[in-house]
């Protein structure tokens, strides 16, 4: 254990006979890691387990040196974006925020103006006075954020940020993401939309059923994938001709001229050789205008893992 | 444990009795707890204004002891026990019902300070309304009979120790609901079965044997108030006599009661989870 990671060490939980999340082993570094799963897979769980709004049944979990059930210490620098779509009665957006601060214990001109601070960041200082029930959704969503970021928290948990927020704000609050994970922030993400996750994730935990099937970066998962060889998209000008010659490699297991006839998709249980050896099987009149992996993305990634029938992310 | 940390949670529950007392007394749903505190001063209102009407001079010592019934079985045993009930059930059980408790669970709050915060707003919430609902009936008591009565009962004949007690009895014994009520709002996921159970214990407790009397908080009440109405009705000889414990004991009891409700709710406190049914 780095101190600077949030550990979790054979964690279970159970509701009664229902398995929540089943021995679970995980070592989160900085940056943006996304969990990825179903519903019901056992994300929200693994939140709720590192805040300490769930208790594990067996196991440990430490968020960077300190108990999920010290919450004096765990939420100085832990923020969490839950899910639940519900806030203390009557409140203004300003009044949520600055009441939250008042519990951290800070003075009446600091919290006021860290909330302010959080309020801008998220876009909603005109409605700030508003009371948060007349809100939208995405409003919602992003006070809700605005909550989570206000004290500045090293650890930044994110149940499904981003839902119900419209193309540009999605865009600005997923550049928040990046900013935070460059600075050497943890950002747990859970999400389903996996071609969002994709493109923001620099690691990502697969869950199904309240195991964790995979984690990593997604291309190192993606080649610990055996069974599944490597689809690789070859664009060229003369697929076919190119197509004839790459069947000489034996790594090669398939290749199938694209729909759109402007390419080759091949398959190939050693991706790294097949690219050492793809020049030189270029013949002439074949020009190559790009190589790039076809299913080394989340999605493919999680149906390889989990099969089609792993649930409807 | 140093001076740093007292002074956080001095600001913590600071902070969350801002929230609280303002969430407790604006609910909607307590409104019926004001309709209880106001019964008798309504009564008492309207009978003062029907005899200043009539020009009806009245017996202090009568309505007094009318008073003194009205508060030991009107208010002790029912207003400010099921106005406890509303309002420290709901603490805890009824944020998690809104799914709003996650909102300090999320804040870095020892749970204890949120617990005692909560109770301290549950306190001074029904304090206010039953002391003033008190007070506002001791008025009406007074406000239609001579001034040179009233001010010879006030100062001469004890009554300013009336006033005191029947206001402090009525803040002690939200103190001593409050910790049974907080404690159970932990520990029962339907409540009215053992509300229902210790309200009978309660009312019970003129039956019950010298030591088990002392297992209630109507028995160290009933010590505090200064003029106590004897049972009547059939079942009155059953009742057993027991010596009245001294004030200092029965305040030290009732507190005693609830920090012991307290100390058991912190307990609860600590393995609280939020479970929402997301999930």
């Amino acid at each position: 254990m780095t101190g600077n990671e949030i550990v979790f060490e054979n964690v279970s939980r159970f509701y009664g006979d229902v398995l929540g999340v089943n021995r679970v082993n995980l070592a989160i570094p900085p940056g943006i890691t996304s969990l990825v799963g179903p519903n019901g897979s056992g994300k929200t769980t693994l939140m709720n387990l590192m805040t300490g709004l769930l208790r594990p049944s067996q196991g440990r979990i430490d968020i960077l040196g300190v108990a999920p059930d010290d919450p004096e210490r765990l939420f100085r620098f832990v923020g969490y974006c839950t899910q639940f779509d519900s806030f203390p009665r009557g409140m203004t957006g300003y009044q949520f925020i600055y009441a939250y601060l008042r519990l951290h214990g800070k003075p009446h001109a600091e919290a006021d103006e860290m909330t302010w601070r959080a309020i801008d960041r998220v876009k909603l200082t005109d409605a700030a006075a508003r009371k948060i029930a007349g809100y939208s959704k995405g409003m919602r969503q992003r006070i809700k954020l605005a909550q989570a970021i206000c004290h500045n928290p090293t650890v930044l948990v994110l149940d499904e940020p981003l839902n119900g927020l419209d193309p540009l704000v999605r865009a600005e609050t997923i550049a928040l993401f990046r900013s935070l994970a460059e600075t050497g922030k943890h950002v747990i993400i859970s999400s389903h939309i996996l071609h969002e996750v994709d493109a923001i994730s620099d690691q990502v935990i697969l869950l199904s059923s309240g195991y964790v099937v995979a984690e990593g970066q997604i291309h190192g998962v993606r080649t610990e994938v055996e069974d599944h060889p490597m689809q690789i998209l070859i664009r060229c000008n003369r697929p076919g001709a190119l197509a004839s010659r790459i069947f000489e490699l034996d790594t090669v297991v398939e290749a199938c001229v694209h729909n759109d006839g402007k390419g080759l998709l091949v398959r190939t249980r050693d991706p790294d050789r097949f690219y050492l050896m793809l020049n030189r099987l270029v013949v002439d009149g074949v020009d190559l205008e790009s190589v790039a992996p076809a299913d080394d993305d989340v999605n493919s990634v999680y149906e390889y893992l989990i099969g089609p029938d792993g649930g409807s992310i | 444990m140093n001076h740093d940390s007292w002074s956080l949670w001095r600001a913590q529950v600071a902070a969350i009795l801002r929230l609280e007392i303002k969430k407790n007394f604006l609910a909607k749903r307590g409104l019926w707890i004001y309709l209880l505190a106001a019964a008798p001063v309504v009564l008492m209102w309207v009978h003062a204004a029907l005899n200043l009407r009539d020009h009806r001079v009245c017996d202090l010592g009568h309505d007094s002891l009318i008073f003194a019934a009205m508060f030991q079985f009107f208010y002790l045993r029912l207003a400010i026990f099921f106005g406890c009930v509303g309002v420290f059930l709901r603490l805890f059980r009824g944020e998690m019902m809104e799914k709003s408790l996650h909102y300090y669970l999320l804040a870095p709050v020892r749970r204890e300070v949120l617990l005692v915060g909560k109770y301290l707003a549950g306190v001074i919430t029904t304090s206010i309304i039953f002391c003033t609902g008190t007070a506002l009936a001791l008025i009406a008591l007074l406000v239609h009979v001579p001034r040179t009565a009233a001010e010879q009962y006030l100062f001469a004949g004890g009554g300013l120790g009336h006033v005191l007690a029947y206001i402090g009895t009525a803040a002690l014994a939200c103190i001593g609901y409050g910790g049974v009520f907080l404690l159970m709002g932990f520990l029962f996921r339907n409540p009215v079965v053992p509300v229902v159970l210790v309200f009978l214990w309660e009312g019970a407790n003129p039956f019950l044997p010298a030591l088990l009397k002392r297992l209630s908080v109507i028995f160290y009440l009933h010590s505090l108030i200064p003029i106590s109405v004897p049972a009547q009705g059939d079942f009155a000889f059953l009742a057993i006599l027991s010596t009245p414990t001294p004030a200092y004991l029965a305040v030290a009891g009732l507190l005693l009661i609830a920090l012991a409700g307290l100390w058991l709710a912190a307990r609860q406190v600590r393995k609280l989870e939020i479970n929402y049914g997301v999930e």
